[in-house]
């Protein structure tokens, strides 16, 4: 029976990655929020593999943390190795990845969310979503609890209608053995929302201590390690190792033999996979010719035996699973403990969404994570800060908070599921921002901790911090280009050790600093460097200098870009009535409503020439609007 | 797109008038126009007066005149832009016009958009808004009569070496980025030295390919020229001395009928097609009358015609007829026969041959036959033939892809010399591939992660 069980300003449908940034991020702007999950252990659960970041993905975190979220802070708590990739390649690319305790990344997630101020941690399954006209009126759950409210964040993750898949054997169940959501999906499709099917894949969990280490390379994290969060100081902590393997041609020869019994050759499997994350079967008959592939076995926590066999994702009936991974060098007598599974989800078509994540249809409604066709938890944290903030600037009546491409990997992310939309579960990589080279994840606080603030997720120690940094950094550019280093002996001898070419004449230190061979750390060297500096403020000094080039070149390029996201569509726009729009463009237009002459730019099907017929139409209202006032 | 870039075009239809103009508008304009003008003794004026004429001429970025010219700047916001405007007046031929517009573009203009210059001066507030529509209809018009012919010159050489060039540029990018975005896949890095060589041999083969597109061998479509003229007064004969002096291309359409037979050759890179038609005259059969019909289909088609007359007949009523039929058209008066008794008197058609060439010729003895060739050369060359400037233009386009990607690539190139990181060099390539897309209008990410994914094994 239902009956009213109370009002919350904000529901957020969701305990996963997504919902746990929208959720805290509504109660710390001071709304009152309840956060559902359909069971308080999937909370922050890290589903698939116990790691946080890599190339693009470490950037979100970052991104996440500038603007005052949690994701962070909580791997920081919480990591069991780290290590900064690409550090061979520019500072652009240089990513963080780390390896969570599964257990406790889960259990410190769930505290911060129990100890918030404003926000309800309950469980239950949400059912329904009420609305009002077009606007949101609250929530009903299967075991009759109808709360009022007036935003609600979707963040149902992989959860709707799931069912996961071993070999011959399906069943209806969520990702580790937790209840699917079976209800929902039927409420969104009455609603007007269009659902796609996806799939994706986790491998095995296997016993450590049937594993010969012996066999493997050791990959240890860094000595120096370097924290995800501009909060977290200093971090000394023991790390843990993972393992290095290879499937070989036995492995592959099993994969072959029973391809019959896969489940995504079979047919079994309907949903729509990533190219991103194939399953071991895929690869080994996608890329014949390749004859091993990397396993790397990575720890699921301290206090468990557990590993993670990344490279062995697999939807094969689990004697075969034994079979193959028993062939890996030091796997000869593993013991799966948790077999691999395929899981398959209804996700939502992501263009029915605006860039603000609200639903195009109903006011108050807001989508984030995997159920916007995204894949990977970074993605769905970012998504989930964004959904969070904005449905609060959406019940304060405040205009949402949109980042633009050349502003983070979040606002590229959300650009590509809203404007573009996604045929298979979407991974963010570097080489989908135009403007890598600004949105590093070095500078994360430098582009985004004043917006934060604004918002009002960002408190003052944080502030306080990046203003430090911020102002150092210019104390320093400015010194650095005032202080002129002349020809004498200990300079010559230093440029000489260093491999540069020597100066006849004096040069400033920022032109010396320019020089590849030349590091910042270097000018201790000769007693130049600024002692007051920390390595994240060295660090920003040397890039600006080292890039100053290119880096130019891509504020350029962004300078051009704002102005067409600045130029702002009118929401009332009526497409059919502009001459000269071709057909096409005008159904697109139609269904992506864009916001911005930029935005509609980048719907496929609509050519330069209808923007500039859109530019001359929008001029015209503009003049007709002024002449009428 | 963009109003902040500096935009070109060729204002004045091509091939019709004595005089063309390129017009330039934006900021860089007069910058522009600077790098590009010498006065007659060879100096570069540091200062235009607004709406002054300079005389002068245009040279490209080693110092070759490419034509002598009238220059004149007009200053925002007293223009029809309302924006710095530069125009150069020039020679009315299609050689002077291409190579004027290029210098342009080399020195950073943009090639304009179909109905661009209108398009600005309505956002910019010099047209009224009574005439908005009519702003819209025009980019709509133009750009569709711009995409027919882009589309027919899509199955070009240009394009598809184009095409190709980017599928290289995108195999290059997929390297890179494969490596920065799977650091721990056990993926071969290329080489710094590999990198250098690849692009080097793409740099080349673009520099190749802009110096042929320059010569406009690689304008698909050429000028079509109709052979016209009694019967048995030399046409075919006339039309295989042509082909016996040139190169004979291709053979298109080997005589589908007796009636119109159709050949191409290159006349000192001007790609033209001949057809010999069948004579016009008063019909005696059915057969004939639809021989006839044809030939009088390919002279509205042609955009010069040679009328062939026996330099030892007279004019008659049918000449009279051809006169007639012919009169709109760019025309070459071809007397063949002079190795025999001159008798033809041109007088009775003085009308309707007004500053219409005439070249003696036998064609059987192959004398008089570089004449011909240079007064079909000098009308195209001139400016007074010249019918689908919609192709010309796309062609322009086409170079000007290849010309700011060749840049880019220079710029990726000079970056991995200087041991600048591979994530940074592709921004280069990015911006290279970019440049070749707006081409065939494919964006880059799509193609590149397709390339990633279909090449490379990835992922948990």
């Amino acid at each position: 029976m239902e009956f009213y069980a109370g009002y919350y300003d904000v529901i957020v449908v969701g305990a996963g990655h997504a919902g746990c940034e929208a959720a805290l991020a509504a109660a710390r702007l001071g709304c009152k929020t309840a956060v559902f999950s359909i069971s308080l252990e999937g909370i922050a659960l890290l589903a698939c593999n116990p790691s946080i970041g890599g190339t693009s993905k470490g950037h979100l975190v970052r991104e996440i943390d500038a603007l005052g979220g949690q994701i962070g802070l909580n791997t920081d708590k919480t990591f069991i190795q780290i290590r900064m990739l690409n550090t061979g390649k520019g500072p652009a690319v240089h990513s963080l990845r780390a390896q969570a305790d599964k257990r406790n990344y889960h259990i410190s997630m769930k505290q911060t969310l129990e100890n918030q101020v404003n926000l309800d941690v309950k469980q239950g399954e949400v059912k329904a979503i009420k609305t009002h006209g077009n606007r949101i009126d609250g929530i009903v759950l299967t075991t009759g609890e109808y709360y009022k409210c007036r935003a609600v964040v979707i963040a149902t993750g992989v959860y709707l209608k799931s069912r996961i898949i071993i070999g011959e054997f399906s069943a209806n169940s969520g990702p580790s053995g937790l209840f699917p959501a079976n209800y929902l999906s039927q409420c969104l499709i009455d609603l007007g929302f269009k659902l796609n099917r996806f799939k994706t894949g986790t491998p095995a969990r296997v016993n450590r201590r049937s594993i010969d280490f012996t066999k493997m390379k050791e990959q240890p994290g860094d000595e120096l390690i370097i924290p995800f969060s501009f909060m977290s100081g200093s971090i000394a902590r023991e790390q843990v190792p993972c393992w290095l393997t290879y499937t070989n041609s036995r492995t592959h020869e099993i994969i072959r033999q029973n391809l019959h019994r896969s489940p995504l050759y079979s047919g079994m499997i309907e949903g729509v996979g990533a190219r991103y994350c194939p399953s071991i079967e895929d690869k080994v008959v996608k890329f014949k010719d390749k004859e091993s592939h990397q396993i790397f076995i990575e720890p699921e926590g301290l206090d468990t035996q557990e590993m993670y066999v990344q490279g062995l994702s697999t939807s094969m009936p689990v004697d075969v699973q034994i079979a193959m991974y028993r062939t890996v060098p030091g796997l000869e007598n593993v013991e799966i403990m948790r077999p691999a599974y395929a899981i398959e989800y209804d996700c939502i078509d992501s263009t029915q969404l605006k860039l603000s994540l609200e639903s195009k249809d109903i006011d108050g409604l807001f989508f984030a994570g995997q159920i916007n066709g995204s894949s990977g938890y970074e993605e769905a944290a970012a998504q989930g800060i964004i959904a969070g903030i904005n449905s609060v600037q959406y019940i304060e009546g405040k205009p949402p908070l949109i980042l633009d491409r050349s502003q983070a990997y979040i606002g590229v992310l959300i650009d590509d599921l809203v404007t573009k939309g996604t045929k298979e579960p979407y991974r963010m990589m570097t080489s989908r921002a135009e403007y890598r080279l600004l949105l590093r994840q070095d500078n994360a606080d430098m582009r985004l901790t004043e917006i934060g603030r604004r918002i009002g997720l960002v408190d003052d120690e944080r502030y306080d911090r990046y203003m430090r940094k911020k102002e150092l950094v210019e104390k320093e550019m400015e010194r650095i280009k005032e202080i002129i280093i002349s020809p004498t002996e200990r300079i010559l001898e230093f440029m000489e050790r260093k491999g540069t070419s020597l100066i006849k004449s004096g040069i400033t230190l920022y032109d010396l600093l320019k020089r590849p061979e030349i590091k910042y750390d270097d000018l201790q060297k000769i007693g130049l460097d600024n002692k007051e500096l920390s390595r994240q403020e060295r660090e920003q000094v040397e890039i600006q200098v080292k890039y100053e080039g290119y880096i130019k070149k891509q504020i350029r390029q962004a300078e051009q870009f704002k102005k067409m996201e600045n130029r702002i569509i009118p929401e009332n726009i009526v497409y059919e009535d502009i001459r000269g729009l071709r057909i096409e463009a005008r159904q697109k237009l139609n269904e992506i409503k864009p916001r911005s002459i930029g935005q509609a730019s980048r719907i496929s099907g609509v050519s330069p020439a209808d923007i500039s017929v859109l530019m001359v139409y929008l001029e015209k209202m503009r003049r007709q609007r002024i002449l009428e006032e | 797109m963009l109003m902040e870039d500096t935009i070109a075009a060729i204002s004045t239809p091509i091939g019709v008038g004595g005089i063309g103009i390129v017009r330039m508008s934006g900021s860089k304009s007069v910058e522009i126009i600077k790098n590009m003008f010498r006065t007659k003794d060879g100096k570069a004026l540091e200062c235009f007066k607004n709406r002054y004429f300079y005389y002068g001429k245009i040279v490209d970025s080693e110092g070759k005149t490419a034509d002598e010219v009238l220059v004149v700047v007009m200053r925002a916001p007293n223009s029809y832009t309302k924006e710095d405007i530069a125009e150069i007046h020039c020679h009315g031929g299609i050689v002077p016009l291409r190579q004027i517009l290029r210098i342009a573009i080399q020195q950073g203009a943009r090639l304009a958009q179909p109905g661009e210059f209108t398009k600005r001066a309505f956002l910019n507030g010099r047209i009224d808004l009574a005439q908005a529509e009519g702003v819209m209809d025009l980019i709509c018009a133009k750009t569709e009569s711009a995409a027919e012919a882009s589309i027919q010159h899509m199955e070009g050489i240009l394009s598809s070496r184009i095409r190709n060039m980017r599928k290289s540029l995108i195999d290059i990018m997929a390297r890179i980025e494969v490596a920065i975005d799977y650091p721990e896949e056990d993926i071969e890095e290329m080489e710094t030295e590999k990198y250098i060589e690849n692009l080097t041999f793409l740099i080349n083969d673009l520099n190749r390919l802009l110096s042929t597109a320059d010569t406009g061998k690689l304008i698909r479509q050429g000028i079509k020229v109709v052979i016209v003229g009694k019967p048995n007064v030399g046409k075919s004969s006339l039309l295989n001395a042509l082909l016996r002096e040139n190169r004979a291309i291709v053979t298109d359409i080997p005589g589908t009928t007796r009636d119109v037979i159709e050949e191409s050759l290159d006349i000192d890179g001007v790609l033209v097609r001949i057809l010999d038609t069948a004579g016009i005259r008063k019909a005696a059969d059915i057969i004939e009358d639809i021989g006839i019909n044809r030939s009088r289909q390919s002279i509205k088609e042609a955009d010069l015609v040679l009328w062939v007359m026996d330099a030892s007949g007279l004019i008659d009523d049918e000449d009279l007829e051809i006169a007639e039929e012919i009169k709109d058209k760019n025309k070459i008066i071809v007397l063949n026969k002079i190795d025999k008794q001159m008798a033809v008197d041109l007088k009775s058609i003085k009308e309707y041959i007004k500053d219409t060439p005439v070249i003696k010729t036998s064609a059987i003895l192959g004398q008089g036959i570089p004449d011909v060739e240079k007064s079909i050369h000098d009308m195209v060359m001139g400016g007074k033939v010249w019918t689908n400037d919609e192709v010309f233009i796309t062609n322009i386009r086409h170079q000007e892809a290849l010309i700011r990607a060749g840049e880019h690539i220079r710029d990726a190139l000079s970056a991995l010399k200087n041991n600048i990181p591979l994530d940074l060099v592709s921004i280069d390539v990015r911006e290279a591939c970019d440049a070749l897309g707006t081409i065939t209008g494919e964006t880059v990410t799509e193609d590149l992660l397709d390339k990633i994914f279909s090449e490379f094994c990835l992922g948990k």
